[in-house]
């Protein structure tokens, strides 16, 4: 019985580590297809194109990476992680609407950024996994 | 849901760990599960009260 659970704890830590190398190769990819038209090949369309093409390959690659990892975890760090995705897709629901509204408006003078959503959901889903964890604690 | 496993575990001169490894969680689930701060799936309470030996209801009551 402990040989299968340190197979799951062992396929845990292979998961995350997997999911961690995928986030990095899609935050990598994401950074060459934005900044390489300007710094690296002079807006060619065709290099432009195939940066993009990779990083939604490798964005898939995450999402399945993703869908590993909470298969590896146990039903109450599944649940931490569920209620995580939960809370953060209401906020960045809510708060991306009322962000665009504000932009729409003219209420901010710069333009809505997606980024900024991305951090905010980021942050978002970073504080619900610590309270989450804290909570069962 | 108040529960009996801490004294159960006790009585085997069991650790969270060891109670984790048989029932395939980790072993803060079993703490959580123990403080009565996380209810377990009807799956994982089978699996923990056949591995002590009783019935589901002699180890898990409803506290609400």
């Amino acid at each position: 019985m402990t040989t299968t659970n340190e197979t799951r704890k062992r396929l845990l830590l292979k998961d995350t580590r997997n999911l961690a190398l995928w986030t990095g190769g899609w935050v990598m990819t994401m950074a060459i297809a934005n900044f390489g038209p300007t710094f690296l090949w002079d807006h060619h369309t065709g290099l432009t194109i195939t940066a993009i093409l990779v990083n939604l390959g490798v964005g898939a690659g995450m999402i399945l990476a993703n869908i590993r990892h909470l298969k590896v975890l146990d039903e109450m760090q599944r649940k931490v992680a569920m209620d995580a995705m939960g809370i953060s897709l209401g906020v960045a629901v809510v708060a991306g609407l009322a962000y665009s509204n504000l932009d729409i408006t003219n209420i901010i003078s710069y333009d809505a950024e997606i980024s900024h959503l991305v951090i905010l959901i980021g942050l978002t889903y970073l504080a619900s996994t610590i309270m989450g964890n804290l909570r069962y604690k | 849901m108040k529960n009996r496993i801490k004294v159960l575990r006790a009585e085997r001169d069991m650790t969270q760990a060891d109670l984790a490894d048989a029932t395939f969680v980790s072993r803060q689930t079993i703490n959580a599960i123990e403080k009565g701060k996380f209810d377990p799936s009807l799956p994982l309470a089978f699996k923990i009260a056949r591995l002590f030996d009783r019935s589901i209801e002699e180890v898990f009551q409803d506290g609400a």
